[in-house]
């Protein structure tokens, strides 16, 4: 999924899930329907099964399952969670919502 | 076997141990720490847990052929993991050799957001990854608190961490949880809820300035453990514990006896010396020459081909051998030979464990057959006395066990009674030798006398001491109606009565020679008389003569006559 995002940055995201749990499949459609609905930017995702490259988990010190990474722009940032709920994720990854509030990038 | 009831799985895993290999460690929990189970070491800042969790795992790879693994959720973890090498273990070569692994897990909580349900099957999957490359026995989490700073929903944290450590058990991993002391509860985030198979505290406290380590069991299910505090140090070597083994008086005891390096000395105490593996306590005044009835019982030692561990913490030990020459005792000879070790360190240097914790060392290392701690009195520090005793009576309980004779010196203060020690030491020795300044005519000798010495019929005798160049000569003392006297007054009695021998001596000879005398006149005299009686004799004798030739002449006149007569 692909969209051309401000400034004409990409956003990077990448959702590690460790298996088909109910709470990794629900993670992956609670990502979709955000990035769906409340991205203006561009944005690439990628989903990372630990179960199948646990190694991988390294690459960003990933304890909690599900955690999203945004990995650009930076600083990167780490969400954990099913993603259930919208506004915190949205805080989490400080993305700007088309025709909200402008969030003031920390 | 096959009449003993079968015991459930849960009983029969939870006796096995799992040797740490470090020292004291494993007398005190008896075979080590619990297997395929968790422990949690929890203490404040700094106080070792680290270290402790580090070196069973270093050990036990090197030791015991079990790999292991470290998690470490902070960076000063990964650089006490790094400092472990100066403790001379290779630790590349391990993780080399995969024998060990060392995964840093950094935690940043400013990153992390939480929004909704989530789990630690990262945590799981990071674990497992790493156990199956080493194919690890040990695994240490240090520390496991720092994911509570990390994820704010303690119900799913606590719930992961019940998981986790039935995951741990499950694969058969010993494991070591270090976390940080509570105020209330014993591990500040409760994890002893969810681990009660083994709990050790170790404590880190100043006192009087000089820093003291405690370790305690404060559980250990299913088995018997050591439950008091036990002082340990962290040196090059690692982590030692103090094994204070409990005193139960069941040393077997030894016949034998050793020369205490004065013959005359060996001839009061039942002409043999004192027994082997036994205590000696000697004490006295300042200058009053215990430490040179040490150095003598050292030398002694030596010269059985046994050795000896002189532990000072008065003299440097050039200084003592320095000193010792002046009165013929040689050190540096046996020194040379291997046979002495001298160690020397100031008693305000350590607190009491610490010095303890050495002797120990020294002795497991240097196996000597006999021990001399000169003095003893500077080992008490503070207030704590009763502390002390207790563990002089450790020390000197382990030392009997080991057969080591020991030698103690004590100084007894000016002014104090001389039987009095300070520490009631003089209980637990053996044999009391008393060494006392006798101060008579403006001088002060040394004097010994042997207060005790059990199992022995002993001298009662004052004997003086005195230290010449030739070494140490006991001198009965003189008992004149003036009492005791010792020194120049004893030199004085003792001329006198030189004299006074010499005076009658020369009386008798004085007569003999008159005799002699009278007895060459009483000779002469005789010799006249027999003269006398001689000449006497012998004009006899001319006289019969005489009369005999004149009757014989008569005679032939007579025959003569008769015969012109008859014709």
């Amino acid at each position: 999924m692909k969209k051309t995002g401000k400034l004409g940055e990409v956003v990077h995201l990448r959702l590690y899930v460790a298996g088909q749990t109910p709470r990794s499949l629900a993670a992956i459609s609670n990502l979709k329907a955000i990035c769906d609905k409340h991205f203006a930017e561009k944005y690439e995702v990628e989903v990372i099964d630990l179960l199948k490259n646990p190694t991988l988990a390294k690459d960003h010190q990933i304890l909690a399952i599900p955690t999203l990474v945004r990995k650009l722009p930076i600083p990167v940032r780490k969400i954990i969670g099913d993603l259930s709920d919208t506004e915190r994720v949205l805080i989490g990854l400080d993305i700007r919502q088309p025709g909200a509030k402008a969030v003031q990038a920390t | 076997m096959a009449t003993r009831a079968k015991l459930h799985p849960t009983q029969i895993a939870a006796l096995e141990k799992a040797p740490t290999g470090i020292k004291g460690l494993d007398d005190i929990t008896e075979g080590g720490l619990p297997r395929a189970r968790t422990t949690i070491v929890c203490g404040g800042p700094g106080c070792g847990k680290t270290m402790l969790g580090i070196e069973f795992l270093v050990r036990g790879a090197i030791e015991f052929d079990e790999p292991g693994v470290l998690i470490a959720f902070e960076e000063s973890s990964e650089d006490i993991a790094k400092n472990v090498s100066s403790l001379g273990f290779d630790l590349k070569d391990l993780v080399a050799r995969k024998k060990l692994l060392l995964d840093y897990v950094p935690l940043d909580p400013s990153e992390i957001h939480e929004t909704g349900d989530y789990n630690l099957e990262g945590l799981f999957l990071r674990l497992q990854t790493a156990v199956e490359s080493v194919g690890a026995k040990r695994i240490v989490l240090d520390t496991l608190e720092a994911l509570f700073s990390t994820f704010s929903n303690q119900a799913i944290l606590r719930a992961e961490f019940r998981r986790l450590f039935t995951w741990l058990n499950d694969q058969g991993l010993t494991s070591v949880v270090t976390a940080e002391r509570g105020e209330t509860t014993l591990t500040r985030e409760g994890l002893e809820e969810y681990v009660s198979d083994c709990l050790i505290l170790l404590d880190h406290r100043m006192q009087e300035q000089i820093s003291s380590r405690r370790l305690r069991i404060v559980k250990y299910r299913g088995t018997k453990h050591g439950a008091d505090e036990y002082p340990f140090l962290i040196d090059e070597q690692g982590i030692s514990i103090l094994p204070l083994t409990s005193i139960q008086l069941q040393h077997k005891v030894s016949s034998e006896r050793v020369s205490s390096g004065v013959p005359a000395m060996d001839e009061m105490l039942d002409g043999k010396g004192y027994f082997r593996g036994s205590t000696i306590l000697i004490s006295g005044t300042a200058g009053s020459g215990k430490t040179t009835l040490s150095a003598s019982f050292a030398a002694a030692t030596c010269e059985r081909g046994e050795r000896c561990l002189y532990i000072g913490m008065e003299e440097s030990g050039d200084q003592l051998a320095r000193n010792m020459r002046s009165v013929n005792i040689d050190l540096e000879r046996w020194i040379k030979k291997g046979l002495l070790s001298h160690e020397a360190w100031r008693p305000t240097q350590f607190g009491l464990e610490m010095h303890l914790l050495r002797i120990h060392k020294l002795v497991d290392k240097l196996k000597p057959q006999s021990i001399v701690i000169d003095p003893i009195t500077n080992l008490i520090g503070g207030p704590n006395s009763r502390e002390v005793e207790s563990m002089l009576m450790r020390l000197m309980d382990f030392l009997k066990g080991a057969h080591i004779t020991t030698m103690m010196v004590s100084l007894t203060e000016g002014g104090q009674s001389l039987e009095t020690t300070r520490i009631g030491v003089s209980s637990l020795a053996d044999t009391w030798v008393l060494l006392r300044d006798i101060e008579l005519n403006a001088e002060r000798n040394r004097c010994m006398y042997i207060l005790k010495s059990r199992g022995m019929a002993h001298s009662n005798q004052l004997r003086e001491f005195i230290l010449t160049d030739k070494g140490i000569e006991l001198v009965p003392a003189y008992i004149a109606s003036a009492g005791v006297l010792t020194g120049s007054s004893r030199v004085a009695q003792e001329a006198r009565e030189k004299a006074e021998a010499l005076d009658r001596e020369l009386g008798m000879r004085r007569r003999q020679e008159e005799m002699t005398r009278k007895r060459l006149v009483l000779q002469a005299q005789m010799e006249a008389l027999k003269a006398e009686l001689a000449a006497e004799e012998q004009a006899m004798e001319e006289n019969s003569r005489e009369y005999e030739t004149r009757r014989l002449q008569g005679e032939t006149v007579r025959k003569k006559m008769a015969k012109s007569r008859r014709a």
